[in-house]
């Protein structure tokens, strides 16, 4: 095929494809954005399957295993593929009498790969013991990222907390979104005092200082209301403020649309309201509202993880990344274990994948970025 | 015979996009006299604009001039420097821009920064070029720059001069602001002139009148102006020579008056015979050049206009004819009037 | 120019009321009051209150008077500057809050100058040089800048100075001067430690200010009136700081008037985490113990900073841009 015939049939593809199909390829060339979305992808499996992911029960305390370091996994075995970690050797601090753990690579305590652990129910109905890693010796623990001040294991912690804080980021973000679309859609095609109106609450709502706000909602959180109250309640006071950006947006593109000739034409021809938003305006600009969100779910984690980590969002028992990153509020404590910052790890780089791939969706889905 | 003012030999400006290179000018040459007025026509997308940007050196990246050259008679000297060759950020490239070479660009509309007033602008361009108003090196004063904006403001026509040039552009209506943009061009009574579409962006009876102002002042000055415009109409009022575009080549040239009585390249022909005409019939279809333009990727072999030519021929597809002459004064690229194709 | 400052000046009274009412029902939302969270306090410690004393020190605080004949009281204090008496530490509130105004307000623009101190710059090299190596460079921080809660970025600060240089970066004076009243030395020291917490405070506001720097910038870049400056033969660099820059930067300033609350938000946290004695702590610690009107007081001074903040902006926006400025 000649390089005319191949340039014509491009052509021709990108003529006939969809604007999803359109925004697909766009995004595609995006390398980071395309490892960004497969990262959130695993992200969201551990949000499925928490317990699949853990080593051991994330409550289990053991005060005599405290401030275990990292112990990492290696996958060979003099050569052979035999996954082990190194064992852990302790010695007290003759003058602190404090429990000092190191790892002994000398020492190998054998893992296993999708072997049975501790019973776990799937979606709370299937009972199963199967899990990502276990230790070969069902008696042994394994701290694949350490242990906190009571013993627990921060690997299993991290596991249940990305349940928690990534789903309060996409409930949070679904919440403003309904709220954005539909307040700010009434607002932009119902026009007038309407308008007005949900035009000073959006302006209300967005000068106020968020973070304050927040803390005064959530220290109003009655204190025995149960995790999924607190949960539940958490999400919907960050929503509260989140959609006035979004409600924004798609009341601006509802006064730009609503000039357009399609719609006039649309109205012409005698289509109803209804019809004439959702099947006219609304497909014009729901990649730029999936971008947007994909872009307000970062914040909402970010504004999750600080909220619990002054103590005021989800609260223990109940575990998310912010709820973990509370024990290592002490400097002391921190120099001493430093690992306990991981969960802060975690949540930049998830952070940053939602970033990246916001980006790359706002530039795919935007036909006039180029 | 007298020399030229500024003489293109086979320019050639490409674009590194994602996509591919797109030769947007591809082996380009003409000539212009000193106070000639040049039109150059040709559909949207045919390397007109890209040309004259490449005589500034303001060709924007991903695009760059890969050859050919662009030899510029400087003003006090016989001497002439190939600006193809000048660093485009230079001292003597900027040297040149404003006071020898001037642009009146395409969209008055955004073509002057809403935040600054218009005259500060046009006092600007006067004062980065002030050596060549005072003698000694003194440097002109911002009151006197002040001065020479409203003197020019007057001469372009502006009414109200003084309170003007205070104005924002956003202030002036489209007519206003175009004569505002003529009066900056001449604000160094340059040698040169490129007008890109310059009427294209106005109103009809708005247009006449600026038309009527450059030529009146294209006598006055004695400037050589290269008018570029897809509108046959305004090159048969403005023009001397003409030069017929293509897909970033020369189709033809020559004097105006055989351009339009005695094409001989087959584009300039279906080009005249798409302008509608006061005195022919009416309600009948008019008729329009067969296709489209090609996508910038995908550029045809041969020559560029084959296609849609009407009289392609066999070896039209396989060789690009070269730009020979067909007549007295006029040439053309066409293998219908001679058989000189470029070399591979 | 003047009607429009007027305007918005007319309308602060409303905000403030509108402002007071909502806060006023969140401070009143949490089941039961102080004296329960302070019943609470003593409970835990052994003593006790009885329920006679209970009843007194509710009638005395006027706790037991109905939802809006205790908002409407409150107001009235607060029209002629009374903010009442912090239940927790029975100081007059605006004492309380006087204290710590100042060094909060000190480190909210000395932060909101560093961020655009840096980001101005950042941006303007990232958009006149796009896709050089700084220009990665710089995406690549403003990313994980963005992408960090700044209570991390303090904790990590806090833990690398601690565990490998054996420093404290808590506070905002060094011991000698902590407790001292002010002179040219304790304004030296302050210089000298508020940096870091301002940096920690305004590194993810700069992040994004410099991104939409960038944007700006690379539309502006676009624009006819650059190629017509160019044809003029300027200064490429002059050029750019004059037209394009100036343009690009319009629109960053009406961006103040989002940035003032998250800086307020960000300082609270990052207050509480590196032990500084603004406003951050006072206000926590008033939450959890419900000591409504002093939290109340923190949040109304909040909201108010904020609404001047973007009434500023607005202003200095119009002063700038004839756009707005000019009555057409």
């Amino acid at each position: 095929m000649t390089a005319v015939a191949a340039g014509q049939e491009a052509e021709d593809r990108v003529a006939v494809a969809s604007n999803w199909r359109l925004v697909w390829w766009r995004f595609r060339r995006h390398h980071l954005a395309m490892a960004s979305a497969g990262l959130l992808i695993l992200l969201y499996l551990v949000v499925l399957f928490p317990s699949f992911f853990s080593t051991q029960d994330p409550e289990r305390t053991d005060a005599r295993q405290a401030f275990i370091p990292v112990q990492s996994i290696h996958l060979l075995a003099d050569g052979a593929l035999s996954p082990w970690v190194p064992a852990i050797v302790g010695k007290r601090n003759p003058t602190t009498l404090r429990m000092e753990w190191t790892t002994d690579p000398k020492k190998r305590v054998p893992i296993r790969f999708f072997g049975a652990g501790p019973e776990w129910k799937l979606f709370g109905l299937v009972r199963t013991k199967l899990h990502l890693v276990v230790p070969a010796d069902p008696t042994q623990r394994i701290f694949l990222l350490g242990s906190d001040r009571l013993g627990r294991d921060q690997w299993s912690r991290i596991m249940h907390g990305t349940q928690t804080s990534m789903t309060v980021g996409l409930v949070a973000v679904a919440l403003s979104v309904i709220l954005g679309v539909v307040l700010g859609g009434i607002s932009g095609y119902v026009g007038g005092k309407t308008d007005q109106v949900i035009q000073r609450i959006i302006e209300l709502l967005q000068s106020v200082p968020t973070i304050p706000i927040w803390l005064a909602l959530s220290a109003a959180l009655p204190r025995d209301w149960t995790p999924i109250q607190v949960f539940f309640a958490i999400t919907v006071i960050l929503s509260l403020v989140g959609w006035t950006t979004l409600g924004r947006e798609v009341r601006g593109r509802f006064l730009a649309l609503r000039e357009e000739d399609f719609v006039l034409a649309a109205r012409l021809a005698g289509c109803s309201r209804m019809r004439i938003i959702l099947r006219h305006m609304v497909p014009t600009f729901v990649s730029h509202i999936i971008a947007t969100s994909s872009l307000a779910i970062p914040v909402m984690i970010i504004n999750e993880t600080s909220l619990s980590f002054l103590g005021l969002g989800i609260r223990p028992p109940a575990i998310s990344w912010g709820v973990l990153l509370q024990e290592a509020q002490n400097i002391q404590t921190l120099a001493l274990a430093p690992w306990l910052l991981i969960p802060g790890l975690v949540v930049i780089v998830s952070v940053l994948a939602f970033n990246l791939v916001g980006d790359g969706l706002r530039d795919a889905a935007d036909p006039y970025s180029h | 015979m007298t020399e030229p003012l500024l003489s293109v030999r086979d320019l050639r400006v490409s674009f590194q996009m994602d996509e591919g290179l797109v030769r947007a000018v591809d082996g380009t040459s003409f000539d212009i006299m000193p106070g000639q007025v040049l039109g150059v026509v040709g559909e949207s997308g045919c390397g007109k604009s890209v040309t004259m940007r490449a005589i500034l050196q303001l060709v924007e990246k991903p695009g760059r001039i890969t050859d050919g050259t662009i030899c510029f008679r400087r003003r006090n000297g016989a001497d002439t420097v190939d600006l193809a060759r000048l660093p485009p950020r230079g001292a003597e490239m900027r040297d040149i821009r404003g006071a020898e070479i001037a642009l009146i660009p395409q969209e008055p509309m955004a073509a002057f920064s809403p935040v600054h007033t218009v005259g500060d602008q046009i006092a600007e361009a006067i004062l980065l070029h002030g050596h060549r108003w005072k003698e000694g090196g003194r440097k002109l004063r911002r009151a006197e720059a002040r001065d020479i904006t409203v003197g020019l403001f007057r001469d372009v026509g502006i009414s109200m001069p003084e309170q003007r040039i205070d104005a924002y552009s956003w202030q002036l209506s489209g007519g206003l602001r175009q004569r505002a943009m003529i009066a900056m061009a001449l604000s160094c009574k340059p040698r040169l002139l490129i007008a890109d579409e310059p009427t294209t962006a106005i109103d009809v009876t708005t247009q006449a009148q600026v038309l009527a102002l450059l030529r009146d002042l294209q006598a006055r000055y004695d400037t050589a102006i290269i008018f570029i415009t897809h509108d046959l109409g305004v090159i048969a009022q403005m023009a001397s020579y003409v030069v017929v575009m293509y897909l970033g080549r020369v189709m033809e040239e020559g004097p105006v008056d055989e351009i339009f009585h005695a094409p001989k390249h087959p584009y300039t022909k279906a080009l005249l015979r798409s302008i509608p005409s006061l005195y022919g019939e009416t309600r009948v279809a008019l008729p329009v050049i067969a296709g489209a333009l090609p996508h910038p990727f995908n550029r045809p072999p041969g020559c560029p206009f084959h296609p849609r030519c009407p009289d392609a021929m066999a070896r039209c597809s396989a060789a690009v004819p070269s730009l020979q002459p067909v007549a007295a004064n006029q040439l053309a690229s066409c293998f219908l009037h001679h058989d000189v194709a470029e070399p591979a | 120019m003047t009607r429009y400052i007027l305007q918005r000046l007319a309308l602060l009274p409303l905000l403030m009321m509108v402002y007071s009412f909502v806060i006023f029902a969140i401070m009143q939302a949490p089941p039961g009051d102080f004296l329960t969270a302070y019943v609470a306090t003593l409970a835990s410690s052994g003593s006790s209150l009885s329920a006679e004393q209970i009843a007194a020190m509710r009638a005395q605080y006027g706790l037991d008077q109905p939802f809006f004949v205790q908002y409407l009281l409150w107001l009235q204090h607060l029209v002629h500057g009374d903010f009442g008496l912090s239940l927790e530490y029975q100081r007059p509130n605006a004492e309380l809050i006087g204290e710590v105004l100042g060094l909060t307000l000190a480190l909210a623009l000395f932060s909101f100058v560093l961020t655009w101190a840096l980001a101005i710059p950042a941006g303007i090299y990232s958009a006149t040089h796009p896709r050089s190596i700084g220009d990665h460079l710089l995406t690549v921080i403003n990313y994980v800048g963005v992408a960090t809660p700044n209570f991390m970025l303090a904790l990590v600060l806090m833990w690398v100075a601690f565990a490998y240089f054996d420093i404290s970066i808590t506070g905002l004076f060094s011991e000698e001067y902590a407790q001292a009243p002010w002179s040219v030395g304790k304004f030296v020291d302050l210089l000298g430690h508020i940096w870091l917490p301002a940096l920690v405070l305004g590194i993810a506001g700069t992040a994004r200010l410099s991104r939409i720097m960038r944007a700006n910038l690379l539309d502006e870049l676009n624009k006819p009136y650059v190629v017509t400056a160019r044809a003029k033969g300027m200064k490429e660099w002059r050029l750019v700081l004059r037209y394009p820059v100036r343009l690009a930067f319009n629109p960053l300033v009406s961006t103040i008037g989002w940035y003032l609350p998250l800086l307020f938000s960000g300082s609270l946290i990052v207050a509480t985490v590196m032990n500084l004695p603004n406003i951050g702590p006072l206000l926590l610690r008033a939450l959890v113990n419900q000591d409504m009107y002093l939290a109340g007081g923190i949040l109304l001074i909040y909201s108010f900073l904020t609404i001047v903040g973007t009434l500023l902006s607005d202003v200095a926006l119009a002063l700038i841009d004839p756009r707005i400025r000019v009555d057409r």
